[in-house]
């Protein structure tokens, strides 16, 4: 089975977010592979330590990106190819289109089975997954919590806003993890070493067949602001009946909630 | 010229989703004035909800209705969708950024070779007049405004739950055509079995109050008081990536940068230190009450009101004295 997982870097969902002349500020900044993406990657080894296969870990970013990428090598992904060119923008139509014409090419090793995460924690837009199965024509479910394969089949367990659906899809198919489908592993020390000596591509635009038309970005961002920043307020006196009295009696005076 | 502006109308338990009205609001922001707003309902035996969503738009209500269109089915829904909008052939279409409008929009994105704009908390007027979309990053802790490239093609927008006003009624219906029943394509996909486990629940993301535990809380048997509250006021029960790791709950309620974002109007956090992914998720609620033990956790800089104490002896309390309050 050749399982393809598209994965995101993206900032650790510790950090706080500072702007620089209206730019994010990138400096310092601890990254990570986007968390719903790890559940990807390690899902597709599972699924390998079962089934057998090839995994690609796939990505359309900077050359940083390539850290997460040699970070899913180390926890056990075959291959990786990182498409990392300067024509390629933040837009979902862009990044998705970018995507398919690289799964498109892969005519050697086609694809069974695409993971990724439900959505970057970064932009969280939660398109370019979907995006891919319908530009690929392929099935999908997103927001997968459990998913088991056989032959050429996928049965998935599927989050839909807390309520729970038993999807099956033939495949090729893609997939989406949620969280809980899976605890992610981390690499180990060999698995590092190991991962050093993985393929690891780069490819531009023209590598993939596409031109800039192509991916001409279809929205773009105006400006970028913090949120207001929020006071403390007050501390309730008394005790736990006195507070909870005041509370009540505030919300409906005070703030006007009740 | 005219154009239209469609709205993927949703349900939920034999009624049409707040979201839509909402999203019919956010589309009547966008739109220009001599634009219209038409609007597509899937599902079965809904002939009653597209009168009711004929009343708030003044383009047609195009209806699909069919036994295998009951339950959401992305292949089957996207299909009918777009037969639908192929009819239409809007300039926009806008969803609810809920599970259904979150699967189904990057569908008719990527058909329509479109530009799309998610997750939408407000919509500005450029200097040109054009529409400026506002959404959140990194889960609220940033917030950028969008626009669509122009002469670009479509334009797909999902709005967030709870941040529009929802939709007044016109002073006369549109007309509500029903799609004919053009057959489904083979589908390569089948929904089995759904479990609504939210049945009868308040919906987490519509939710206008949030009662929400972390560890604090301690094990699964310690969210019983929060429920109750929750219960009391009509809220939707939330939690901390903490307590959810630690197992005590569902991850479909963890609130958080992993998780869902929630904007109530009243969030209680109980027994909940206030990491910084967990702020992300919650910070933009209108009131933000915290209970805790620990007076130097960080909850309480962000806080509205805060109790330090212990949430199993306040939290009751809090529920007697809501119950009082709203007899």
């Amino acid at each position: 089975m050749n399982i393809y997982v598209i994965l995101k870097q993206t900032f650790d969902t510790e950090e706080k977010i500072v702007l620089r002349d209206g730019e994010i500020e990138e400096d310092g900044v601890k990254f990570v592979i986007n968390p719903y993406d790890e559940y990807a990657v390690e899902e597709a080894i599972r699924l390998k330590e079962r089934h057998g296969g090839t995994i690609v870990a796939v990505s359309v970013g900077t050359d940083r990106t390539a850290e997460a990428l040699r970070t899913a090598l180390a926890m056990g992904a075959d291959e990786a190819a990182l498409i990392s060119d300067e024509r390629i923008g933040q837009d979902e139509y862009s990044v998705s289109r970018a995507l398919a014409a690289y799964l498109k090419t892969q005519s050697s090793q086609p694809y069974d089975l695409i993971l990724g995460g439900n959505f970057s924690i970064d932009n969280g837009s939660g398109q370019v997954a979907v995006r891919l199965a319908a530009l690929l024509d392929i099935p999908h479910a997103a927001s997968v919590t459990r998913l088991t394969v056989n032959g050429s089949q996928a049965t998935v367990l599927r989050d839909a806003e807390g309520d729970a659906e038993t999807i099956e899809l033939t495949l090729p198919a893609l997939i989406t993890a949620q969280q809980g489908l899976n605890e992610p592993r981390y690499p180990s020390l060999p698995g590092i070493m190991k991962a050093k000596k993985k393929p690891l591509q780069t490819l531009s635009l023209e590598d993939i067949g596409l031109r800039e038309a192509d991916i001409a970005p279809k929205t773009k961002r105006e400006s970028l602001a913090l949120p207001p920043a929020r006071q403390a307020g007050k501390l309730l006196k008394g005790d736990p009946a006195q507070q909870a009295a005041e509370l009540v009696k505030l919300l409906r005076t005070e703030a006007k909630v009740l | 010229m005219s154009q239209t502006y469609a709205i993927i109308a949703e349900t939920r338990e034999g009624k049409l989703r707040q979201v839509t009205f909402e999203a019919i609001e956010a589309a009547r922001q966008a739109k220009g004035e001599n634009d219209r707003i038409a609007a597509v309902l899937i599902g079965h035996q809904v002939s009653e909800l597209a009168e009711e969503l004929a009343r708030y738009v003044d383009g047609p209500v195009h209806v699909v209705d069919r036994p295998d269109l009951a339950v959401y089915h992305a292949e089957a829904t996207f299909a009918a969708a777009s037969a639908a909008l192929n009819e239409l052939s809007p300039s926009a279409v806008f969803l609810g950024h809920t599970a259904i409008g979150r699967d189904l929009a990057p569908m008719i994105a990527a058909r329509l070779e479109a530009g799309q704009i998610s997750d939408v908390t407000a919509i500005e007027s450029a200097e040109d007049g054009s529409p400026l979309y506002v959404r959140p990053l990194y889960a609220g802790k940033a917030f950028e405004r969008k626009r669509f490239v122009e002469n670009a093609g479509a334009q797909i927008v999902t709005v967030r739950p709870n941040n529009f006003p929802a939709a007044e009624p016109l002073p006369s219906s549109g007309p509500v055509v029903v799609s004919s029943a053009s057959p489904l394509p083979s589908l390569r996909s089948a929904v089995k079995e759904v479990v609504r486990k939210t049945s009868g629940k308040v919906d987490l993301a519509e939710a206008k109050i949030v009662v929400s535990g972390g560890r604090g809380v301690k094990s699964a048997e310690g969210f019983k008081p929060l429920e109750r509250l929750a219960e009391a006021l009509n809220a939707a029960v939330g939690a901390s990536r903490g307590a959810c790791d630690a197992g005590y709950c569902d991850y479909a309620l963890q609130i958080g940068q992993t998780g869902k974002v929630v904007t109530p109007e009243i969030y209680i956090a109980c027994g909940i230190s206030g990491a910084i992914q967990h702020l992300a998720g919650m910070s933009q609620s209108r009131v933000i009450i915290a209970i805790n033990k620990d007076p130097e956790a960080p909850i309480f800089k962000i806080a509205d009101y805060g109790i330090v104490g212990d949430l199993f002896e306040v939290v009751p309390l809090l529920t007697e004295e809501f119950e009082k309050a709203l007899s």
